[in-house]
């Protein structure tokens, strides 16, 4: 009975050993491109975290197949035989055996200092990079539940959608990234491009991306932040060089101002939208919620929650609570005619 | 089944001719009792009612978990569901539960007649008890005079500054606070007694080296708790204080820090998880050896190898904090005394691998479950290794993988071992057997269940899935693995419901124990059972570490051996 | 089930069989404990030392309480020898020297209330001050509050001492506590070194 048990044990681990294997090198099903495998780097941190923990797993594995299968042997060769059942007989007693316990202890102990030293590598190669003269700072603020983009010195500021460039091994232009918080504890996690890194009030950060290849890369928020943590979502564009200059030069233009969106923007400036948001060059200058000056060039709404349509948009400002419920913006009341012509004035702030 | 003891006595007739009693004098008999064995009772029962409530809340969050974008649950039902699930596993289950066997077990596994303070012993179980009424009732009661009921939702580590007063207004986490410092006050208090029981009430003897490994592992255990519960309890007096007075330890826009507040509680919370896991190790112990026919391999090396676990463990807490940004140096450091524990560890495992070798092994449900604890050890601690390269957790912290890892111990260790402890001494607590049969199902539909469940839990992790999000998109790839795991859980639940009938069922119907119906070899088999109120009619004297075995093979006592 | 069987291990009568007392392990558990915690307030002090973004600063206010803290150290030179008067069976000794433990330990606290009352109405520095205000009512404040309860199991000491209850068959109680009160004492030691000595 009991060798079936571990048996089973056995087989299930290989199957899921196996199963697992062929799902994680492929990118994730139904045809996604962006997975967020961490089997699956795309860059330099993501790369050398991926090599340590091939070596660990495969130690562990080859533990758990040496130490599993003498179990497996033990518990089949020294079951109780039917015959014996009723027989009186016990076995020999041993006590112990200061020699075979010493060659295990020993044993793990040479192994503990092999993955040691392997770890300790990877930790100061990540933590202690040398910092390439070519190199982009960005400072990550997180908030219940957005994400804050600043790049202070290009003087933008962005919200939820983080456009980096990509990074040319032969010149690297890694994207620093200097991060706190605002409200509670976050974390940043990009599985594809690195580790992750958390976001605390009243502490600074650091970490440091660099995408191989231009594309989105998919992450989330991953310390528990309050209700919300769920769709605190991470989307982080790699733009080829010219695409990244031709982003931040759409950036550093203030808001535009067409005068067909001219009612929408008295609404806007009307309601109480403009003591949480900012829209760059108008009277909008608050900051409890995200910066509004582009938000018609972003993809999606909401820290990720939903692509940005205008139907989207004019769901979730009449109320925010729809896609994501406990969300920290209040349902405004608007009537049908404002929130249109508000959703109108959102979709030109291109 | 089993072989009588050859020297046995006809010990106590004073139990069989008690007339029925009321139920409201039973009743009151318990309420007030101050015998271990009631109290132990009373902390198993108590354990076992919030595995249900616990379990019964992991199903919740399975469901909702089960398919993507799924609203069964609201966010914020969901985030109370994952915290009132750890706190009360942590809390009210396992601490509880193996307070309950140490209580039961340790004055009569040394000889002894009761604890070394009854009465302390009452009030620490009672104050728990308390402190469990209190979480749930935040579900009732809620917000007092404020509004509805509101149970806590900042997760069973409440990091700060979630917990502070302005990003969690009301009183659901002054409920959180309250209960984990109620029953910190009790679990301290249960284990000074078992210390003090430990040292200052073994049967003449019975020294150090010639106590049952069980003993040697609660001692240790609550040694930790001292150490490792009272800053728990220091950290929720700073927390109460900051949500009562307005002070500002963990006040971040006062200057305070929220690092500071994950150190202490993850100072107790590592040494924690081995406060759970040793007592199970503690069974295998005693339960291992007992079925594979041989004495422990190499015992004092499982006390050195625990005691070793015990104090290593006091220097790894901060595994739970690589990816906060502590520097290069720190990570290193951590990582390394977290791999050390591998070693102790290590030992023990291929200790019990010894003491089956060469034996001959008897598979019955305690046994089984044994088996399956081995085995899930081994995996859960390599998992932990995994864990433990720091990079490889800047990877993997807080993701499934980390929730998989954690219950592959507490549950395919701790529990499992749990049920062990069941099937091997229910018929000591209560004279009957349980049935072995349902057992054999309960065994198989908990390992089906549980390896359905925490072993696909691992590839989400991998997948970039983090822990505490109520739900997902479908396009993540994470659909399918959920839905394995979630269907597991069902199966984990129909074996609990089924273990519980069983013991309820053979508590009326179950064949009559007799005093060792295992053919074991320490002092609680040497009474009758249940156990008198006094345990022993003459206080015994031991010889050796197995004073049954030497009893029952005069012609190859331990005793020659020590 | 009339007839119960079990073994029955003989019991060896004349082996020599002495355990350590279960008060003075129990007690040297809950120390063990107690330390812990407030090694947790110690370590929260010295991490926000200077960290307080407004004043007052430890510097600005506070003064060292050396009078009252010779008064507290010596008090438990005053339990000790209530101890071994009892032990000796000099109750009235014992009365005596218990009497003046409560009263040492009684300025001690005075001390404390008058320096707290002094802080907060001429200083200003309240527990919502700033960090140093948090951290600082808190840990004199656990100490404190271990003064006022072992002040109060010796005052209980002290009253069942003049009823004439206390006899030398308490001794070993007597002694439980006052490891007890060593310990108040010993804590002291290292609140007075962070927070007099070296925070200031
Ligand atoms: C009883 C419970 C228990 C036990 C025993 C363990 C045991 C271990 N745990 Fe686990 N752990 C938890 C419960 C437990 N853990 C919980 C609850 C959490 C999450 C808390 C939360 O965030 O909510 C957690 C989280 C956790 C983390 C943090 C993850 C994160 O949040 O980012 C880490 C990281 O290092 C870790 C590591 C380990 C290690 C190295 C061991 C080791 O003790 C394992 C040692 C055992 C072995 C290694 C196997 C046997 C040894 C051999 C066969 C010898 C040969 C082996 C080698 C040489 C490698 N655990
Ligand atoms: C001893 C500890 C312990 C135990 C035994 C368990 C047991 C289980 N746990 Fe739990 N778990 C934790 C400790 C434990 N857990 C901790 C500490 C956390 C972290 C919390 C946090 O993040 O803050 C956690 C978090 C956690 C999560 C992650 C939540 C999240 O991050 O979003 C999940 C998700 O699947 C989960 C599932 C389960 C399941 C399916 C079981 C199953 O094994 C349960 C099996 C038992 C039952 C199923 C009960 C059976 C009986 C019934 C159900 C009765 C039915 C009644 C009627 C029908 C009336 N647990
Ligand atoms: C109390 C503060 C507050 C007010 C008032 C407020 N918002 Fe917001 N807003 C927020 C917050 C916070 C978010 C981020 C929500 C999230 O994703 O968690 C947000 C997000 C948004 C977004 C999505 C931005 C993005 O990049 O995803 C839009 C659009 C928006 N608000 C429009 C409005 C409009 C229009 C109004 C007025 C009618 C308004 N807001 C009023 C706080 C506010
Ligand atoms: Cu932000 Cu979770
Ligand atoms: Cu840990």
């Amino acid at each position: 009975m009991i060798p079936d048990a571990s048996g089973t044990l056995l087989s299930l681990a290989l199957l899921q050993l196996h199963l697992g294997w062929s799902l994680l090198r492929l990118d994730p099903l139904d045809g996604v491109k962006s997975g967020t495998s961490i089997f699956a780097p795309a860059g330099t941190p993501a790369h050398t975290i991926f090599g340590l923990s091939m070596l660990v797993l495969s130690i562990c594995a080859a533990i758990f197949v040496i130490v599993g299968g003498l179990l497996l042997f033990v518990l089949i060769r020294f079951r109780q035989h039917p015959s014996d059942q009723n027989s009186e007989r016990e076995p020999a007693q041993i006590y112990g055996s200061t020699q075979i316990e010493l060659s295990w202890t020993v044993i793990p102990i040479i192994i503990v200092v092999m993955l040691f030293l392997a770890t300790t590598r990877v930790i100061f190669s990540t933590q202690h990079a040398r910092r390439p003269v070519e190199s982009l700072d960005v400072t990550v603020i997180g908030h219940q539940f957005w994400w804050e983009y600043r790049y202070p010195k290009l003087g933008i500021v962005t919200a939820n959608e983080l456009h980096i460039p990509v990074s040319n091994p032969a010149t690297p232009t890694p994207t620093y990234l200097t991060m706190s918080s605002a409200d509670t504890d976050h974390s940043f996690w990009v599985p594809r491009l690195a580790g992750k890194t958390d976001l605390i009030p009243n502490r600074v950060n650091t970490m440091w991306i660099d995408p191989e290849q231009a594309g989105l890369y998919l992450g989330q928020c991953a310390q528990y932040c309050g209700t919300q943590h769920a769709k605190m979502l991470l989307r982080v564009y790699a733009d080829s060089p010219a695409d990244f200059a031709a982003w931040v030069e759409h950036q550093k233009q203030p808001a535009s101002q067409n005068p067909q969106a001219a009612e929408g923007q008295a609404v806007f400036q009307h309601n109480a939208c403009i003591s949480c948001h900012t829209v760059a060059g108008t009277v909008a200058t608050g900051k409890f919620g995200p910066d509004l000056t582009h938000v018609g060039s972003r993809d999606t709404i909401a820290s990720g929650a939903v692509p940005n349509t205008p139907a989207n948009l004019r769901t979730f400002v009449d109320n925010p609570g729809h896609f994501k419920p406990g969300i920290l913006m209040p349902p405004m009341h608007l009537n049908d005619h404002d929130l249109d012509a508000v959703t109108a004035y959102l979709v030109t702030l291109k | 089944m089993a072989t009588q003891s050859p020297v046995t006595a006809v010990l106590d007739k004073t139990q069989a001719s008690q007339p029925p009693r009321l139920f409201l004098a039973t009743l009151h008999e318990w309420v007030t009792t101050v015998d271990h064995k009631k109290i132990g009772l009373m902390y198993i029962g108590y354990a076992l009612f919030f595995l249900v409530v616990a379990g019964f809340e992991a199903i919740l969050m399975r469901i909702q978990l089960a398919i993507p974008n799924n609203t069964f649950v609201s966010p914020q039902a969901f985030n109370r569901l994952f915290t009132m699930h750890g706190t009360t596993m942590v809390f009210f289950v396992g601490m509880p539960i193996l307070f309950g066997f140490g209580n039961y077990l340790v004055p009569l596994m040394i000889g002894a007649r009761d604890m070394a303070f009854p009465r302390l012993n009452a009030f620490s179980f009672w104050v728990s008890a308390f402190g469990g009424s209190l979480l749930y009732f935040s579900y009732l009661g809620g917000d007092g005079l404020y509004g509805a009921g509101s149970a806590p939702d900042v997760g069973w580590f409440a990091y700060a500054p979630l917990t502070a007063r302005v990003f969690s207004p009301g009183h659901s986490t002054d409920y959180w606070t309250l209960a984990v410092l109620l029953s910190g006050i009790g679990n301290i208090g249960t284990a000074l007694n078992i210390v003090a029981t430990t040292i200052c009430m073994r049967c003449p003897g019975m020294k150090l080296n010639r106590m049952p490994l069980l003993v040697w592992l609660y001692l240790v255990t609550s040694m930790m708790v001292f150490v490792a519960v009272s800053p728990l309890t220091a950290a929720q007096i700073m927390l109460l204080l900051d949500r009562y007075l307005g002070s500002h330890f963990f006040d971040t826009q006062a200057g305070g820090s929220a690092v500071l507040w994950m150190h202490f509680f993850w100072i107790f919370g590592h040494p924690e998880v081995y406060i759970l896991v040793l007592p199970a190790f503690a069974f295998a112990n005693e339960i291992i050896p007992v079925f594979s026919r041989k004495a422990i391999f190499g015992y004092p090396a499982m006390v050195a190898a625990s005691v070793g676990i015990g104090f290593i463990s006091l220097s790894v807490w901060a595994h739970h904090m690589f990816t906060v940004g502590m520097g290069a140096g720190a990570n290193t450091f951590f990582t390394l005394s977290t791999m050390v524990i591998a070693v102790p560890t290590g030992i023990k495992i291929f200790n019990w691998l010894a003491t089956l070798w060469g034996g001959k092994i008897r598979y019955t449900v305690a046994m089984m479950f044994s088996v399956g604890f081995l085995f899930q050890f081994l995996i859960a601690g390599l998992t932990g290794i995994m864990l433990s390269a720091s990079p490889f957790d800047w990877q993997l912290g807080n993701s499934y993988f980390v929730v998989a890892h954690f219950h592959y111990v507490l549950v395919g260790a701790i529990l499992f071992m749990i049920f062990a402890a069941f099937y091997y001494w229910y018929p000591k607590m209560t004279g009957h057997m349980l049935d072995e049969k349902l057992g054999k199902w309960h065994f198989w539909l908990f390992l089906i269940g549980f390896h359905l469940t925490f072993d696909f839990m691992h590839i989400p992790g991998i997948l970039g899935m983090p822990r505490r999000i109520y739900t997902y998109e479908a396009d993540r790839g994470w659909m399918l693995l959920n839905m394995i795991t979630s269907s597991g859980a069902f199966f984990q639940a129909i074996a609990t419901l089924l273990f519980v009938y069983n013991m309820v069922w053979s508590y009326f119907k179950g064949p009559i124990a007799g005093a060792d119906p295992w053919d074991a070899w320490t002092l609680e088999w040497s009474t009758v059972s249940p156990p008198p109120a006094y345990n022993f009619a003459t206080i015994p004297t031991v010889e050796s570490r197995r004073p049954l075995w030497d009893l029952k093979h005069p012609e190859d006592p331990d005793t020659r051996y020590e | 089930m009339s007839e119960a069987v079990a073994a029955i291990i003989p019991h060896n009568a004349d082996e020599d069989w002495k355990l350590p007392s279960r008060g003075i392990v129990g007690m040297a558990c809950l120390i063990l404990a107690e330390a812990s915690i407030f090694i947790i307030f110690v370590v929260a002090y010295i991490f926000y030392l200077g960290k307080s973004i407004t004043g007052p600063t430890p510097h600005e206010v506070l003064t060292l309480p050396i009078l009252t803290s010779i008064c507290l150290l010596s008090s438990s030179a005053t339990v000790h020898f209530a101890v071994s008067a009892l032990h000796a069976g000099k109750q009235s000794m014992c009365s005596l020297w218990l009497a003046l433990t409560v009263l040492l330990g009684g300025i001690f606290l005075a001390g404390t209330a008058q320096e707290w009352y002094h802080l907060i109405y001429h200083d200003g520095l309240t527990i919502r001050t700033n960090l140093f205000g948090t951290t600082f009512y808190s840990l004199v404040g656990l100490h404190a509050s271990h003064v006022i309860v072992g002040l109060f199991m010796l005052a209980l000491a002290l009253v069942f001492s003049l009823r004439g209850d206390l006899t030398s068959r308490h001794t070993e109680r007597l002694e439980v506590l006052s490891l007890y009160w060593h310990f108040v004492d010993a804590v002291w030691v290292i609140v007075f070194l962070v927070v007099y000595v070296l925070g200031r």
